[in-house]
């Protein structure tokens, strides 16, 4: 089953230990269990631009389309067994301990 | 049938078909599931297979093996829901799922699923239990999926325990379901990793199903207080499919123990009748019996593992040195005191302390229990608790200081939730 990982950024959070980051090793564990799919970090929401079409126009605003202090911070699609594999590769991501990690089942196309 | 009238006929039938749905309702539904997939369907499924039995066993006769009848009569109307439902989509998909029915037809399953003795964790029942408390539902939907599936409780019976409408438990129901299929929680007893975490989880459930049906008393509620009975039947199932693990055996010891004083807690007119009043010959004494041989087990399977005892089984030691006391006042209250303070470490809590505290109390006088509630600053956590304040004028009451104890009782008075409490303390009030 496949399921995005959503990389979030909490300020509550606490504070990013650059020595504490085992992001390395969690992409080689994903590796050894041929999960990961695809992922990246993601630009800051400053850097976003928000598409809205109404009435067949086109409205773009500068910014992300919610005013939240979490923000996403990355995301990687990952395809596992099931949800219990999916949460343990979750709760091992750094940004599960700096941040938080939202996991979401991927909803194919029949 | 000769000899019998069709009356006698349905009656027989009822009885019998009433036994096996008690006995075996889990397990058929459970191992539905495996195979379907589908939780509503196998609800279904099996509630037409027991239509069917009412109809037919009057008079073809009670089957030889009515707990086998029923499975295959289940599984066959379940399958045959899929083939239809199979057939109003498309070709390619019923190809699919037929040729998956198929396989699983053919391979040899059993009708019923017997324990597989090498194996006892390969039990559907398990499974199901396990599905059901997962921790990616929420506390709520766990208890309810619980009541509604694994102990067949009706949507109408589930919702009053919430003390929510039936509509909103039906809802809760199928988000909770639904998100067990979307979110691909596993139908399946955890891997050795992750086998202790989920077992508390699933034991969080089971307490919480006690403490519901116990706490809730007599009276006119006929569902609650049958919950503490279905509860204790499901940790003997868990204790026996998850064999030799304290936690486990000593939620059991528990559950026994509390539940031997189900029949003293209350007097006649519903009043509170405090541990220390209560006719002690009317203990369940042979729930108290089987708890004491479960707590014994308990420990004797922490012993190898070398573990520190876990929560359950420093709630069940000190249960039992309440239920084994002779009476209230030779209660060995500074061994309960001591493993206070040992669960206090292992699973804290402001509730832990204030029993701590009253324990302290019995044991070296209401003073040195004051003095233990002003250390453990509980006020900051249980200042709106009105067992706090009813503990305070208690302790107070004993140490002679009645007219501080009259405004604790009466703080507590304020706050208290039930009737029968607010009655209790207005006797003690009306005492000073």
């Amino acid at each position: 089953m496949e399921y995005l990982l959503l990389i979030v950024d909490d300020p509550a959070a606490p504070t990013y230990v650059p020595e504490e980051d085992n992001i390395q090793e969690w992409v080689a564990d994903l590796d050894r269990r041929g999960a990961s799919r695809v992922g990246n970090r993601l630009r800051p929401p400053s850097d976003a631009t928000t598409v809205t079409v109404r009435d067949g126009k086109t409205i773009l605003t500068d910014g992300p389309f919610t005013e939240s202090k979490e923000t996403i911070a990355g995301f990687d699609l990952i395809d596992v067994e099931n949800l219990d594999e999916a949460l343990e590769i979750a709760a091992a991501h750094p940004m599960a301990r700096f941040g938080r990690v939202e996991v979401r089942p991927v909803w194919p196309f029949e | 049938m000769t000899g019998l009238t069709s009356e006698d006929a349905t009656t027989e039938a009822s009885a019998v078909l009433a036994e096996v749905v008690a006995s075996e309702r889990l397990r058929i539904v459970a191992s539905l599931i495996r195979t379907t997939g589908d939780w509503d369907l196998a609800e279904d499924s099996l509630h037409d297979a027991v239509a069917r039995a009412l109809s037919t066993w009057p008079e073809r006769g009670t089957p030889d093996n009515p707990g086998a009848w029923l499975t295959t009569v289940a599984k066959n109307i379940a399958v045959d829901a899929i083939r239809k439902a199979a057939a109003e989509r498309n070709t390619a998909h019923r190809v699919a799922i037929e040729t998956e029915i198929d396989a699983q037809e053919h391979g040899g399953e059993e009708p019923t699923m017997p324990i597989d003795l090498a194996d006892p964790l390969n039990d559907d029942r398990l499974r199901l239990i396990f599905t059901c408390c997962h921790p990616a539902l929420a506390m709520e939907s766990r208890v309810a999926l619980t009541l509604r599936t694994v102990l067949g409780l009706t949507v109408a019976e589930t919702a009053h325990v919430f003390l929510v409408s039936e509509q909103t438990m039906q809802k809760r129901l199928v988000r909770t379901r639904g998100k067990i299929r979307a979110a691909g929680i596993p139908y399946r007893v955890p891997p050795p990793h992750l086998l202790p975490e989920r077992t508390a989880g699933v034991l969080a459930v089971l307490y919480l199903l006690f403490t519901e049906g116990y706490s809730s008393g007599s009276g006119t509620d006929l569902i609650r207080p049958a919950l503490a009975d279905e509860a204790i039947r499901l940790t003997r199932l868990v204790a026996q499919l998850i064999p030799d693990q304290p936690e486990v055996l000593a939620l059991l010891a528990l559950e026994l123990f509390q539940h031997s004083r189900v029949a003293t807690r209350l007097d006649a007119a519903g009043d509170i009748v405090l541990l220390e009043d209560q006719d002690r010959s009317r203990w369940d004494h042979s729930a108290i019996a089987e708890g004491s041989r479960m707590l014994a087990e308990a420990e004797r399977t922490l012993e190898p593992l070398g573990n520190a005892p876990g929560p359950y089984l420093l709630q069940a030691q000190i249960a039992a040195e309440h239920a084994n006391a002779p009476t209230a006042g030779a209660t060995n209250f500074a061994r309960i005191a001591t493993l206070y303070a040992h669960l206090s470490q292992v699973a804290p809590s402001p509730i832990v302390d204030l029993n701590r505290a009253i324990a302290v109390a019995f044991a070296q006088g209401p003073d040195a229990g004051l003095t233990l509630l002003d250390t453990l600053s509980l006020d900051a956590t249980l200042g709106e608790y009105h067992l706090l304040h009813a503990t305070r004028a208690d302790l107070l009451r004993r140490a002679g200081r009645p007219a501080d104890a009259l405004t604790h009782y009466r703080r507590a008075f304020e706050l208290a939730p039930s009737d029968a409490e607010r009655r209790f303390l207005q006797r003690r009030i009306d005492n000073l």
